[in-house]
Formats: structure tokens, C-alpha cells, sequence
């Protein structure tokens, strides 16, 4: 494993009496694509700003190759920063803007020349050098804004949804672009994102934040598969989410019914959250099934359709390709590795329960998303 | 209604420029009575450039205005940067302290720097003639740099944050950051500031009357004491162009807002 390049220790971030930031530790590996992934107002960019040098925090330490940075003004750092919005120099063209890192360190005319171009060919801008900065379209101010911070060849590179702004078929394409170049280049990233799928598609590891806290920490199988609580669970994908007691290792009980599961490590008779997810779930016919629902809802999703089913009183979404119509008396098996168990936490009873589930749900989180800042 | 809006809007007009027009035609009169026109000449025109004193008078008026609105400038700039950076609390309440010259009534103003002036110069420092020169920029300065700050403030407010951050960034102190990034951005709000002092200046009669000592004087003020006496035709032809002087910065002042306004639509637009 590559070596650690920074550790956030005890990071605690407070305005004006309000703590935004509680307890955050994390360590950054060099050449590691990190995501730091949250709900708007979780305090990712101010993390961000910490680590950039624009924020002292109120308690804790910043660790760069082990010494403390705390006190380092941001012009110090090796670290650059990619705005949320861009923030490129209206009064320069795309040339001087991506020069103005290196002219500012005095670098010699000759080499500026050539780095500038290097990395307009980098990020597929060659040619628009003298172009203005307000004659460019989203998605070029944003490859201009990758550059201007990219030819520095800082260690780390800051990101703070820099795909937020554009739309859906640009962002799919620069996620591609952007993973090439971090990769190409070996440059830490350190990524912020309140897009889960853009979280789980570009990074090495992704840490799931809420309320100013780290909630979970890992690759992005891991986080999808194994999530530590009904948050990063309902965060993370859909997810159905119910009350079970951990009758013994890989023994759970919910619904009424004991199932086999792969986990273990509990205390006998724990009250647990049970997670399954909706695209694990097969129908089979009602007498076959561990439990027998109605169907109440069906939504044609392209691939899949979105199936709402009742198990007695409790709405479950099902993701499969197998049409059911309304009404329809269905069976559900469910094998031990279709069932994820999680302790009991302070979101218990929050998530997972799709009672109130409508066509227009997922357009209305995405709605809230975008509205951040 | 809309006829009588026009009529009254002409009338405005006429009132704000007839005595203009009165002044340039009479720059061009022949004799000395401007009740009647007895020729077209540009006789008065050459007397100004011949009369050595109205001369010196006018290089006193614009060594006086670019000092002083040079200064104010830059002093201007700096503090609106520091006002900016107050918490909205401090930086409404300092902006009212800095708003309430400009409404002070010119001769308040012009008599309390004088007192100022005077007891500084004669009690602390001992001077026999303590209003001079110095005084009048002094002075000056004074009452331009809430112009300055006025103009400067809204293109700071204007201003993305950010920019300043990713010049640090980008490896900028904040000196250098100030001077490559935020300057160049609130060049506009300078600009109209700079051009508004120096006029501001330029036609300063009051405060100059009584801060002025008898080393500089200043064309407004000298004017003053010609109109006791009678007054000699040159001096409409020196008004005429101080008239035009203004006229061309005023000109090049909307030019400016103008352009900066096309920009931001461009902007909001692309
Ligand atoms: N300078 C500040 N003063 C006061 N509150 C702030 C400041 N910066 C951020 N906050 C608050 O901190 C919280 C987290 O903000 P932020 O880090 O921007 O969240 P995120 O980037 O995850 O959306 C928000 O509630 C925001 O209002
Ligand atoms: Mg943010």
C-alpha cells in the first residue's frame, strides 16, 4: 500500500458556537482517489477548506508527511484547489489562468510556455489559449479549472463538486476524464461529492459524512455492500431497511421468520436493522415464498421496474425485470447473502421504509441535491 | 400626461443648461457685455493661454485634484478592501461614518478643517501661517476618499470570493493576491471613483476657501475674489473648457459602466 500523505486528528470545526465539523479522523494515501460523500450542509467543504488552508479548525490537527500544517497559510501549501465554481479570473484569458500558478512562482518563461500546453492537451483545450473566460462553455471553465490547479503538479488536489454545475451527459463524461487524469498524472484526490453513483464510479475510497460526522469509511463495494447503519444503507443506493433481532451468529429473525445470514459477531438476541436491497430481491410464486405481499405500486424504470410491494403493512421496493401487475399476489425468497445486518444506530427507524415511496421520489431527492448552496 | 412629462422634462433641460450655454456663447463674444453679442472670436480663448496667472491658477487646480484624488485613491481602495472584510455588523455602521461627510453641508466641513487645521498648526506644532498647501491637499483627501470608498465598495461586494482563495491557492500572499486579482476586478469601481474625486476637486470652492492659505490658491477660490472686481471675458473662455474637461470625464465615466454592464449581461447570458 502507498504511504499515508495526510491525517486529519480530532478535526473540530465550530461557527459561532455551532459545531459543524465533530471529531473528524481521517488519513489520506498518496496517489489515493478519496471521496468525502454527504448530504448538502454535511460539512464536506468544510473539511476541504481545512485541509486547503482557507479555515483554521477550532480543534485538531492537520498532518502533511507528518508535520502539522495547522499554522501553514494556503499559498504554502502543495496543495491546489478546484473551486466549486471554478472561481477563474475573469480578467485573464484560459492561458493566463493556467499560468498563473507558475508565474507567481517566478517559473522560467520558457517552461510556463510548455507546461501550459501540456496540460491544455491534457484536459483536450488546445487551441483556445486567448479565449476569454466568459465566451466558455461549463464544461470547458471546468476543464480550465482542472488545469489552472493541475499544472502546479501540486501532491494533492482539492475537488468540491466540480461536476456539480454541468449536466448529466458532461458529468458522466468528465467523471471518465477526470479518473484518467488522476491516474495519469498520480496526484491524491481528494474529491467532494453529495452524488452517491459519482462517489461509488471514481474512487479508490469513499467516506460517508453526515451531521459532521464520519459515518463510514471504505472501498466502494464495501460501503455498498457491507453499510455500518441505516444512514450510509439509505445514502447509498436504495435499501430496505427493517427491525430483526440477531437470534445467535448467522441466525436473524424478522417478520416473524427466521433467516440464515452471512453475519455474525453480535449479542445473542441484539436487536438489529435488517438491510436488503431492492435489485437482491426475486420474485417466486406465493406459495414458494419465505413471505407473501400484494403489489401496490409499479414503475417502469428503463431497465427495471420499480416494484412497491406490502408486506403486511410494511412497503418493500423491488427492482427487478420480472413485471408484476398492481394488485398481484407475489413470494419473495431470500437467500442468507441477500441479508445484511447493521447495529442499531441514532438513524434507526429513519430510513429504509418506502410506505410513502412515489414515482416522483427520486427526482425530488435529486431536486434537493442540486439545490446545495 | 405624456405630453406634459415631455414638456417638463425639457424644461429641466433647459433650466440645467442654459446657463452653460449661456457661459460658452458669451467665451465667444467679441465685447465685454454679455447681454449683447457683438462677434465670434476666440480672442478670450488666446487670453487665457497669454494671462500667466489664470495659468498658474489652473495647474494649481489640477496639481491639487490629481494629488488629492490620486491619494484618496488609493487610500480609498484600501480601506473599502478593510471595510469589506468587517462582519456585516462593523462594516454597516462603518460605512454610515463614512457616508455622513458627504451630506455634512461643504462649509461645515471647510470651517471645522480649518479649526482643525489652525489649532494643530499654531498649539501642537507652533506654526505662524499653519493654513497651506499641505493643508488644502489635506483637506482634499478628506472629503474624497468616501467618494472613492462609495464607488470602490459595490464592485467588492460584487466580487466572487473565491477568486482571492484560488489566488492563494495558487500560491499568491494576500499582497499579491490583492494587487493580481482583486484590483483588476474592482478597476471599474477605481476608475469612476478616481474620475468623481478628481472632479469632486477640480470645482471645490468652499472647503478650499477656508483651508487655503495664501502660498496656493487654487482657480475656484481666485475666481472668487474676481468677482468682486469686475469680470474679465477670459474667464468664461477658462470655464468653458474646465466645462468641457468635466464633460469629457463624466463621458468616459458612463462609457466605462456602460461596457462593465454589456460585460456582466454577456456573462449572465453565456
Ligand atoms: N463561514 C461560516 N460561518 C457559519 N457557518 C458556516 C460557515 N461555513 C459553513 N457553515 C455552515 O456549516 C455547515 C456545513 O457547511 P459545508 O461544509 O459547506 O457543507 P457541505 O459542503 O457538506 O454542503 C452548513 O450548515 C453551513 O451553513
Ligand atoms: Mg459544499
Amino acid at each position: 500500500m502507498s504511504k499515508e500523505l495526510i491525517r486529519l486528528q480530532d478535526l473540530v470545526m465550530e461557527f459561532n458556537g455551532e459545531r459543524i465539523l465533530d471529531g473528524i479522523n481521517l488519513y489520506f494515501n498518496d496517489h489515493e482517489f478519496l471521496t468525502l460523500l454527504g448530504p448538502s450542509g454535511c460539512g464536506k467543504t468544510t473539511t476541504l477548506r481545512i485541509i486547503g488552508g482557507f479555515l483554521t479548525p477550532t480543534s485538531g490537527r492537520v498532518l502533511f508527511d507528518g508535520k502539522c500544517i495547522n499554522d501553514v497559510p494556503p499559498y504554502e501549501r502543495q496543495i491546489n484547489t478546484v473551486f466549486q465554481r471554478y472561481a477563474l479570473f475573469p480578467h485573464l484569458d484560459v492561458y493566463d489562468n493556467i499560468a498563473f500558478g507558475l508565474k507567481v512562482a517566478k517559473l522560467p518563461k520558457a517552461e510556463v510556455h510548455e507546461r501550459v500546453h501540456q496540460i491544455l492537451e491534457v484536459v483536450g483545450l488546445q487551441g483556445f489559449e486567448h479565449r476569454k473566460i466568459d465566451s466558455l462553455s461549463g464544461g470547458q471553465q471546468q476543464r480550465v479549472a482542472i488545469a489552472r490547479a493541475l499544472v502546479n503538479r501540486p501532491k494533492v488536489l482539492l475537488l468540491d463538486e466540480p461536476l456539480a454545475a454541468l449536466d448529466l451527459r458532461l458529468r458522466k463524461d468528465m467523471q471518465n476524464e477526470l479518473k484518467r487524469i488522476q491516474q495519469a498524472m498520480g496526484i491524491t484526490f481528494i474529491y467532494v461529492t453529495h452524488d452517491q453513483e459519482e462517489a461509488l464510479s471514481m474512487s479508490d475510497t469513499v467516506v460517508v459524512m453526515d451531521k459532521g460526522r464520519i459515518q463510514q469509511i471504505g472501498k466502494p463495494e464495501d460501503i455498498y455492500n457491507e453499510p455500518k447503519n441505516a444512514f450510509v444503507a439509505d445514502f447509498i443506493g436504495e435499501s430496505n431497511i427493517l427491525d430483526g433481532v440477531m437470534l445467535a451468529d448467522y441466525k436473524v429473525k424478522f417478520f416473524g421468520r427466521t433467516f440464515k445470514c452471512l453475519d455474525a459477531g453480535f449479542e445473542p438476541n441484539e436487536p438489529v436493522d435488517v438491510v436488503i436491497r431492492p435489485e437482491d430481491i426475486d420474485f417466486v410464486a406465493p406459495e414458494e415464498g419465505h413471505l407473501v405481499g400484494t403489489v401496490t405500486a409499479v414503475t417502469f424504470k428503463g431497465l427495471n421496474y420499480d416494484i412497491i410491494v406490502d408486506f403486511k403493512g410494511f412497503k418493500w421496493l423491488i427492482q427487478t425485470t420480472d413485471f408484476q401487475p398492481v394488485g398481484a399476489s407475489v413470494g419473495i425468497r431470500l437467500n442468507p447473502e441477500d441479508i445484511h445486518i447493521m447495529h442499531k444506530s441514532e438513524y434507526s427507524g429513519m430510513f429504509g421504509d418506502y410506505s410513502s415511496y412515489s414515482a416522483e421520489y427520486d427526482e425530488l431527492t435529486e431536486d434537493a441535491g442540486d439545490e446545495e448552496e | 400626461m405624456k405630453k406634459a412629462n415631455r414638456i417638463i422634462t425639457l424644461l429641466i433641460f433647459v433650466f440645467l443648461y442654459a446657463p452653460m450655454a449661456v457661459l460658452i456663447i458669451a467665451s465667444f463674444n467679441v465685447g465685454k457685455d454679455i447681454t449683447q453679442f457683438e462677434g465670434f472670436t476666440f480672442q478670450q480663448y488666446a487670453e487665457v493661454f497669454r494671462d500667466r496667472s489664470l495659468l498658474t491658477l489652473l495647474g494649481n487646480s489640477l496639481i491639487i485634484s490629481v494629488l488629492a484624488s490620486g491619494i484618496a485613491t488609493a487610500f480609498g481602495t484600501v480601506a473599502a478592501v478593510g471595510i469589506q472584510g468587517l462582519n456585516p455588523r462593523m462594516r454597516r455602521t462603518v460605512m454610515s461614518l463614512t457616508n455622513i461627510p458627504m451630506t455634512n453641508p461643504d462649509i461645515v466641513t471647510g470651517i471645522s478643517l480649518s479649526l482643525l487645521f489652525v489649532f494643530v498648526g499654531s498649539k501642537l506644532l507652533g506654526q505662524r501661517d499653519s493654513l497651506t498647501f499641505w493643508t488644502l491637499l489635506i483637506a482634499h483627501i478628506t472629503f474624497n476618499l468616501p467618494y472613492v470608498i462609495l464607488n470602490v465598495m459595490p464592485k467588492l461586494k460584487q466580487m466572487d470570493r473565491s477568486l482571492v482563495e484560488a489566488a492563494m491557492d495558487l500560491g499568491c500572499t494576500p499582497l499579491q493576491s490583492f494587487f493580481k486579482v482583486t484590483l483588476p476586478e474592482i478597476m471599474p469601481g477605481v476608475l469612476s471613483g478616481a474620475i468623481m474625486a478628481f472632479t469632486m476637486s477640480l470645482d471645490d470652492f468652499v472647503i478650499s476657501y477656508f483651508v487655503t492659505g495664501l502660498d496656493f490658491i487654487t482657480l475656484p477660490v481666485e475666481i472668487y475674489n474676481y468677482t468682486k472686481k469686475q469680470l474679465q471675458p477670459k474667464i468664461y473662455a477658462m470655464f468653458t473648457m474646465l466645462f468641457l474637461l468635466i464633460l469629457v470625464l463624466m463621458v468616459i465615466m458612463n462609457l466605462l459602466q456602460l461596457r462593465q454592464d454589456k460585460a456582466k449581461n454577456g456573462h449572465r447570458r453565456g
